[in-house]
């Protein structure tokens, strides 16, 4: 393993840009994640399920010949109506539950609906059609670029400035914030909770349809398990950057899908299949230096009454 | 409390596990692979109830411990011969390493403690979400490792020529001796200190208990436990050994859950109880017989069940089947005065 350290390949501009539009993504994804942690406690490791759920509708879509934009239409409802199903049947009857509780509840919805997508589509990965010419590459000065990953970084950075906005700018962005920082006396002061909730848990959905988009494009190969590696790795992204605050959660994310695309190119090839362990290690040894995470300052959240 | 009331509290278990085995004696030879399988996955979640039903703490790592002891009782007991074929790039010392099958069991239990201690050392100091995700770190790494790395495992080949050894009555004592271990250890002082722990984490530490300690021996302990689980597991299905990842950790959890956390009576009701409801559906995907009613589902339909039932438990009735208590024995009636004495002592 040491000599496997000494032969890294040479970092590329290409590799650069897919590590920048895998940590776009992924930070769009430790946001939606974020964000419902946020306001309900709630780690949901369902949302990669959700993923999966947009990556088949664009598949579907493929398969019925619909237009680009009508795929993607019907991949932002799909997402949409699954995720407000998960909080009003799962989530909100287990809101006043301990935190294990709710986290081995959403491994069970992932565990549920990522069975219900291989009984139903089989165990044959899918293809999402044309909208797969977008990894054809650009030539940006000379260097080829995928035409996904400069749209990703472009989508992903508008829709953090947005999300920043609403958060800092808006009467409900404000509430969000209030809920996060400490829901009971949020609601004392006449926050009100389901408004909140709701909110997140649709902004959270918006999000995840967003990455679904970018991760089938960039993968191409829709199966039951789409999502759920990333959806870990993304998980611990967010924890390793500071769960209970927007912004260190979304550089969580971030760094950690750039780290993993950085690495997924720089490594040697017979190297490659040990990328998660890489990843991981490092996750463990953040954790152990900064439990309450890299990007934070002062002491964790309130715990949620 | 007497040993007589006590002697229920480990002897139910311990007699739902032998009825589980005799049953399986008594239905024919085909169908016994699904009771050894399901002693086996009994003695996994004893294992995971030593962790986290004494110290409340969620920990995703345990099924790298039982892979770990998997794969050291399956390196070690591929016949000499078939190594250079079936393991290629294995270590010199490991090739030319050959026990028996007490043996094998045996250094499972040894390298999954040995391993867990050495995880759990720096890890029991973290809580909450960032345990979690860590000890799920661990079971990424580990899962990796050990189907990649060839000096230590057959890598992408599989194990093939491990002996088949466990059979009902090696399922049967290995369950018993995971049972047995894990009530002598909640009963000792160690285990009332870590349940002190769970209870409220100041007043323990208030009183002297140091929460780290106490957490790493119950976590080593629960690797040793789930490393001799492994063994059990290889000498099973050693062709199945990559399943122990992601899945057998959800459904693991699941029977824990389901059973009820915080008692051994939960892990050995919710093992034996998943895993019929769970074995029932998938064999239904062949066609079963029920009361000459013939009962046939598609493949998966036996997960999809699972995963229902784990959700409508955790929102009906959160601490499980055995609401996390012992079995005991009805009690006969005493004065009140008895009753408020004994309500002052608990």
């Amino acid at each position: 393993m040491i000599v496997g350290f000494l032969s890294l390949q040479p970092l590329t501009w290409p590799t650069f840009a897919t590590a920048l539009a895998l940590g776009g993504v992924y930070a769009l994804m430790a946001v939606g994640i974020g964000l419902v942690f946020g306001v309900l406690r709630l780690v949901n490791f369902a949302y990669g399920q959700l993923i999966m759920a947009g990556g088949f509708a664009l598949a579907y879509g493929a398969v019925w010949n619909l237009p680009t934009w009508e795929s993607i239409l019907l991949c932002f409802g799909v997402v949409l109506v699954l995720s407000v199903l998960m909080d009003r049947l799962v989530f909100r009857p287990l809101r006043t539950s301990s935190p294990t509780v709710m986290l081995v509840a959403t491994f069970a919805v992932a565990f549920l609906l990522q069975n219900i997508a291989l009984l139903k589509f089989g165990p044959l990965s899918k293809s999402v059609g044309s909208l797969a010419q977008l990894n054809a590459p650009w030539d940006i000065f000379g260097v080829e670029i995928k035409k996904i990953a400069v749209i990703a970084v472009a989508t992903a950075a508008g829709c953090l400035v947005l999300l920043q906005l609403l958060l800092t700018r808006t009467p409900l962005g404000l509430h969000m914030r209030a809920a996060a920082m400490d829901f009971r006396t949020a609601r004392l002061l006449g926050v009100r909770a389901n408004r909140v909730i709701g909110a997140a848990v649709i902004i959270s959905g918006l999000l995840a349809a967003t990455s679904a988009v970018f991760l089938s494009v960039q993968e191409n190969s829709i199966s039951s398990t789409f999502g759920l590696q990333d959806t870990i790795i993304v998980l611990a992204g967010v924890v390793v950057g500071g769960m209970n605050r927007p912004i260190p959660a979304t550089l969580g994310g971030f760094s950690i899908g750039f780290a993993t695309g950085i690495l997924g190119g720089v490594l040697p090839a017979d190297k490659t299949q040990y990328l998660t362990s890489f990843i991981f290690a490092a996750v463990i040894v953040v954790l152990l230096v900064r439990p309450n995470g890299l990007f934070t300052r002062g002491g964790g959240a309130v715990e949620r009454a | 409390m007497s040993l007589a009331r006590r002697l229920p509290e480990v002897l139910v278990p311990a007699l739902l596990v032998l009825a589980t085995a005799l049953l399986g004696l008594a239905v024919s030879s085909y169908l016994e692979g699904y009771f050894v399988n399901t002693l086996v996955k009994a003695a996994i979640v004893v294992g995971l109830y030593v962790f986290i039903g004494n110290s409340g703490v969620l920990s995703f790592g345990q099924i790298s411990f039982v892979a770990v002891g998997a794969w050291t009782a399956g390196v070690l007991t591929v016949p000499r011969a078939d190594k250079p074929i079936a393991m290629p790039g294995l270590a010199h010392f490991l090739v030319t390493t050959n026990v028996g099958n007490i043996a094998s069991l045996a250094l499972a239990a040894a390298i999954g403690g040995a391993f867990a201690f050495a995880v759990g050392l720096p890890l029991m100091r973290l809580s909450g979400l960032a345990a979690g995700i860590a000890t799920f770190a661990v079971l990424e790494i580990t899962n990796n490792v050990l189907n990649y790395e060839g000096l230590i495992s057959p890598a992408l080949n599989g194990f093939s020529s491990v002996p088949a050894t466990t059979g009902i009555w090696q399922a049967t004592i290995g369950c018993l001796i995971c049972i047995a271990v894990a009530y002598a250890y909640q009963r000792t002082r160690f285990g009332r200190m870590l349940r002190a722990t769970r209870e409220d984490p100041a007043a323990a530490a208030a009183a002297g208990i140091s929460i780290h300690r106490q957490r790493l021996a119950a976590f080593t302990l629960a690797g040793a436990l789930a490393g001799f689980a492994g063994g059990l597991y290889v000498h099973l299905q050693p062709l199945a050994a990559n399943d122990l990842f992601l899945d057998l950790t959800f459904i693991t959890l699941a029977m824990l859950v389901v059973g009820g956390s915080g008692s051994l009576l939960g892990a050995v009701v919710g093992a034996l109880a998943v895993n019929g409801i769970y074995t029932f559906f998938t064999a239904a995907v062949n066609t079963v017989d029920v009361f000459g009613w013939h009962l046939h589902v598609r493949a998966g339909t036996a997960q999809i069940v699972l995963g229902v039932l784990m959700l409508l438990v955790l929102i009906l009735r959160p601490s499980g089947l055995t609401g996390g208590r012992e079995f005991s024995l009805p009690r006969r009636r005493r004065p009140v005065a008895d009753l408020e004495k004994a309500r002052a002592t608990t």
